[in-house]
């Protein structure tokens, strides 16, 4: 048999992407017409009277007008909170705390199919990815944290520990229910109360959440989810009477907030951007390893602080490697994120897809060389082909800066000290991934890479357990698992 | 003896601590070190920022050294640190009288400074097994975390004494695997300088700990605002500064820790939460291959 | 020859990370697979499927039966495919091929002291000619599973050699037994050790150990089948056999088939389902696509 040249073979996915319509149905979730403030357990008109629309990225339709609170607003939600502090919350045994955080976690498996939906019309992520992932993990947060309320006393050794009060929280809109979730689980079994502000382009889930907190029974002003942009940050960074600023959002932010609470008493967590690493040794299970590349830059349509953005390939099984990419480029399913079989939906915002296109760009311009797959993109809605860039270089920007969206930066290197400085040369520590079989090579890595979660031979995991953070510029302060309790306690 | 004429003294010069090495500072300056009764003790070094900047570059690079040293021998060089410090005992006594305290005072603080550093030894390959965790995830992989020391710490020793702040800043930083840039007190310095003597014969490697004499005021700035620093530590309640030192932390996400309401002297001045202030928690995920053994009887 | 030729050192065989390729193979799982494609992939797995019987008791009676049915799956359905092929043991060659005339299926004989493949190479030859002389289409060798866990791989490599010389015409299946191998580093190993040999298929199972196929044990041959593709030039044919009994199983086997290797691999000349009872179950999945009402198996002949 005649052996052709490498070059001319192809494979072809074509009728592999095109798959027959498998949506969602929306009519499983319901969606008012116009959200208020959920302010000391009764949903309020905003003092400031406005309203803004939050539309749906993947067809750019309006899906409801949302409050915008203003300063007078957050006041009475966090004087809201400070009440039900002083008289409630942190005078109820613990036993009692832990029950109601099991009671949230309930209910939201047992309305899970609806923030599902709800998750993936707001943000554009796929519905599998809401469905299978977004969704129990924060039910699983509010489980995981729920048995931590009265189990504090073991948590610190040698220490006692107390609720630091009233906590502020920012959550940003890549993975809105999870954040929110990751915010107040811990915040209420730790003892304290909470005002939270999801992102003005997703505020749905966090305020189906507040239904949920009200039907949960949750005494009044525990937990306060008001609505609005930056302004409304501001004003919960800056009230006198807030204990706690916990942030997740980028690092601009991150710092804009370490500044403006610097004269003040405040504890703060930031967990911030991230330029992530993912490394492939030669050795590797390559194709687990391409999977792993795959799910680290694309999962979420690369809406992930802790995205493998940064691809570094061993030069030996480069051609392979990038070969085995373009492949797997070339199946994922582009499209509406409501369809079952979608892998990348809509990117979250205009503004974010102009950061992304803008990027792309400047790639092109510093003359790394783009592969997109081939597929097609919806002629309405906010759209981004998966990309990867090859013949980068560290000194290119697309290896350099937070782009939050489904391109990937890939780059050669020849020995493991070489990869090691690379990857540590960038002001984010957010998270890194390895990949190689041979395992004292694992662990000098992960030793060595300074990021907040390293993942060797997996990538992009989540679980309630794992404490989650960044090393640097990515922020400070852990979510998650036993050390996610530091957050929320002063210890004594 | 010959003669009964009383012997010349011959007088220390007290100089800055940088990677090892006891330079002047760059910049020249100095200024007088006295006591309450106006009496001159010695000239000290004005450190100047290119003073600092060299430090932090001395830190940085001793950093991934000292890091990745085993704990045990880290353990086992804050040991000699304290064994030296020791043997030097009545230097530093000497020096705490002459810059005001009465000699039980002194003896009392030189004492403790000796235990604290052997608490710290002994802390150091422990406090990892204290506060590390195996994660029980729900997928099949192996999670743990552990903690890891932030990098590279500028402190600003407190300032109300000459040696005992100064010790009780440095051992949990150094313990956990930081290397550090150390402002000593400005009105008592004598004793830093002598401490980094101590620490240079200690086989602690250069660079790991940089001691610096000079102004707070002209200085603090700079250990707030240098990027390759990632941690800034203080010990004053003067909240104007402390204000300061967070915003510039904010360049590039220091941490900040304040110690303005510690009582070094006290049993609460040493804990291992005070080596935790300055770690990082890493989490670390691997797969687990699952074969065989399920069967029953296994 | 290009197998002979460019003969790799079996030891580099890449490594298979369990629990991601498990994760991988399940994701394929979350396809959901509805109306016209579901139609396509039913009609397709039906026609992949290499209907089986490999029982002691067989006999020429229940080997004709089960021709019919492969020519006559579900009358009642105007305009069904037939299977690809009817596999069978080399005593049972020569009745099926009669059975199935000019009807285009094709018959596949076990051979090589199938299941166990125990047995001196020479009588191996022998079994193989034997069948492929009374004419099988195809033959499915078993591997010499012990030599392969002793680590002879020349041994493995060289007798899937000298059977494919024997298979003459007819296309060689050559079946892992992965249930015997247990880790997905070994199956990755003797799927290159037997794409190298000649093999024109590979094969997971026998179906008498079990577990048979599962779709991550497929998943890393089909990534062989690919990585052997892209460094030779030549296409390899999977068959995955034993455990496949559903059409909804079958479906997620082709999305697998169709995200791993493309266009290309998604006909019966390079994809097989080896099984018995799966093509009723599509049966009845197709029926209920058309009536719109769930099936009994009582409509159903069992053969």
């Amino acid at each position: 048999m005649a052996t052709k040249k490498n070059n001319t073979i192809k494979l072809k996915f074509d009728s592999a992407r095109n798959l027959a319509p498998a949506p969602e149905s929306k009519s499983a979730a319901k969606i008012d017409q116009q959200y208020d403030l959920f302010i000391n357990g009764k949903f309020e008109k905003p003092q400031s009277k406005k309203y803004f629309a939050t539309i749906n990225p993947a067809t750019e339709e309006k899906l409801s007008m949302i409050a915008e609170a203003n300063t007078a607003d957050v006041n009475k939600a966090v004087v809201a909170a400070r009440t039900a502090y002083d008289k409630t919350w942190k005078k109820m045994p613990p036993a009692e705390r832990a029950k109601y955080i099991y009671r949230i976690a309930r209910m939201i498996q047992e309305r899970a199919r609806e923030f599902a939906i709800i998750e993936t019309l707001d943000g554009g992520k796929p519905i599998r990815e809401s469905r299978d992932f977004d969704v129990p993990t924060a039910a699983n947060h509010f489980f995981y944290y729920a048995g931590w309320a009265d189990k504090l006393e073991y948590a610190f050794p040698n220490r006692r520990t107390e609720p630091l009060g009233v906590a502020g929280q920012i959550i940003p809109w890549n993975f809105p229910l999870l954040m929110a979730a990751w915010k107040i689980a811990p915040a209420l079994a730790c003892g304290n109360t909470v005002v939270l502000k999801p992102a003005e382009n997703t505020s749905l889930t966090a305020l189906k959440l507040a239904e949920i907190i009200q039907e949960a029974d949750l005494p009044p002003g525990v937990v306060n989810i008001i609505t609005g942009a930056g302004a409304t940050g501001a004003a919960i960074v800056n009230h006198a009477d807030i204990n706690k600023i916990a942030f997740t959002g980028s690092t601009e932010v991150g710092k804009i907030i370490q500044r403006a609470i610097a004269g003040t008493n405040k504890k703060a967590t930031l967990e911030l951007g991230g330029k992530a690493a993912n490394i492939i040794f030669d050795d590797a299970p390559l194709d687990q390893a391409v999977e792993g590349v795959i799910n680290g830059i694309f999962f979420n349509q690369g809406h992930v602080c802790c995205a493998g953005s940064r691809l570094y390939v061993q030069e030996s099984v480069f051609a392979t490697v990038v070969r085995k990419l373009k492949d797997r480029l070339e199946t994922m399913i582009l499209g509406d994120p409501m369809d079952k079989n979608t892998d990348i939906g809509a990117i979250n915002s205009k503004a974010q897809l102009d950061i992304i296109n803008k990027y792309i760009k400047i790639g092109q311009q510093e003359g790394a060389e783009m592969y997109q797959s081939s597929c097609t993109i919806p002629k309405k809605g906010f759209y981004c082909r998966p990309t990867i860039f090859t013949n980068v270089a560290q000194s290119n920007r697309i290896a350099q800066e937070e782009i939050f969206g489904p391109v990937l930066a890939i780059q050669s290197f020849r020995t493991d000290d070489e990869v090691i400085e690379k990857a540590n040369n960038t002001p984010y520590g957010l998270s890194a991934g390895v990949w190689t079989d041979k395992g004292s090579k694992i662990f000098n890595l992960t030793s060595k890479l300074r990021a907040g979660v390293i993942w060797a031979n997996t990538f992009n995991k989540f679980d309630p357990t794992s404490p989650f953070g960044g090393y640097k510029e990515s922020g400070y302060g852990r979510e998650g698992g036993l050390h996610g309790l530091n957050a929320y306690v002063n210890i004594i | 003896m010959a003669t009964t004429e009383k012997r010349l003294e011959v007088l220390k010069t007290y100089k800055i601590y940088i990677g090892g090495q006891f330079p002047r500072t760059e910049s020249g300056r100095y200024y007088v070190a006295t006591n309450s009764k106006k009496e001159n003790l010695a000239n000290v070094c004005l450190g100047s920022r290119k003073d600092f900047r060299d430090a932090v570059v001395a830190a940085r690079n001793a950093f991934g050294g000292w890091s990745g040293r085993a704990a045990f021998n880290r353990g086992q060089i804050l040991y000699r640190i304290a064994e030296m410090l020791e043997g030097r005992k009545t230097q530093f006594i000497d020096e705490l009288i002459k810059q005001d305290a009465t000699r039980t005072q002194a003896e009392n603080e030189v004492n403790l400074c000796i235990d604290r550093l052997i608490y710290y030894s002994g802390w150091c390959d422990k406090f990892q097994q204290l506060f590390s965790s195996v994660n029980p995830v729900a997928s099949s992989h192996f999670n743990f975390s552990v903690p890891e020391p932030t990098g590279v710490v500028a402190a600003i020793a407190p300032q109300g004494d000459s040696l005992l702040g100064l010790v009780s800043v440095i051992a949990p930083i150094i313990a956990g695997g930081n290397t550090c840039i150390v402002l000593a007190s400005a009105t008592k310095p004598l004793c830093a300088v002598t401490f980094a003597e101590v620490l240079n014969s200690s086989d602690l490697p250069g660079g790991v700990v940089n001691i610096l004499t000079g102004k707070v005021a002209e200085l603090v700035t700079f250990f707030a605002d240098h990027m390759d620093v990632n941690a800034t530590v203080f010990c004053e309640a003067d909240t104007a500064t402390q204000k300061m030192i967070k915003e510039k932390s904010a360049l590039n996400v220091k941490r900040v820790v304040l110690y303005d309401k510690v009582k070094w002297a006290t049993a609460a001045g040493q804990s291992p939460y005070f080596i935790m202030d300055l770690q990082e928690i890493k989490t670390t995920w691997h797969p687990i291959e699952n074969i065989g053994g399920a069967k029953a009887g296994y | 020859m290009i197998a002979t030729k460019t003969i790799p050192d079996f030891s580099l065989s890449p490594h298979i990370d369990q629990v991601g390729i498990e994760e991988r193979a399940s994701r394929f799982t979350k396809r959901s697979i509805k109306n016209e494609t579901k139609l396509h992939g039913l009609m397709l797995a039906l026609n992949m499927i290499d209907l089986t019987t490999l029982e002691g008791k067989d006999t020429e009676g229940k080997v004709k039966q089960l021709c019919y049915k492969a020519q006559h799956l579900h009358d009642a359905y105007p305009g069904l495919p037939t299977v690809a092929a009817i596999c069978v043991y080399p005593s049972m060659v020569k009745t099926a091929k009669a059975a199935l005339g000019n009807s285009g299926i094709k018959v596949a004989s076990v051979a090589t002291a199938f299941p166990s493949g125990q047995a001196p190479r020479d009588i191996k030859i022998r079994d193989t000619k034997y069948a492929v002389q009374n004419g099988a289409d195809e033959v499915d060798m078993v591997i010499s599973r012990g030599k392969f866990l002793e680590g002879e791989y020349n041994f493995v490599f060289d007798e899937i050699a000298a059977i494919k010389e024997a298979c003459g015409e007819a296309r060689l299946k050559v079946i892992l037994e992965t249930g015997e191998l247990v880790t997905y580093d070994k199956v990755r190993k003797a799927s290159d050790i037997a794409m190298y040999a000649g093999a024109d298929f590979i094969k997971t199972s026998t179906g008498k150990i079990s577990p048979a196929a599962t779709m991550p044990v497929t998943l890393v041959m089909l990534e062989a089948i690919r990585d052997f593709y892209y460094k030779t030039g030549k296409k390899i044919a999977m068959k995955p056999a034993g455990g496949i009994s559903k059409s909804k199983l079958a479906l997620h086997y082709l999305v697998m088939l169709n995200e791993t290797l493309g266009e290309g691999w998604m006909n019966n000349e390079w994809f097989r389902f080896g099984a018995s009872s799966l093509a009723n179950d599509i049966l009845m999945q197709l029926m209920k696509q058309k009536t719109g009402v769930y099936q009994s198996a009582n409509y159903f002949s069992i053969d």
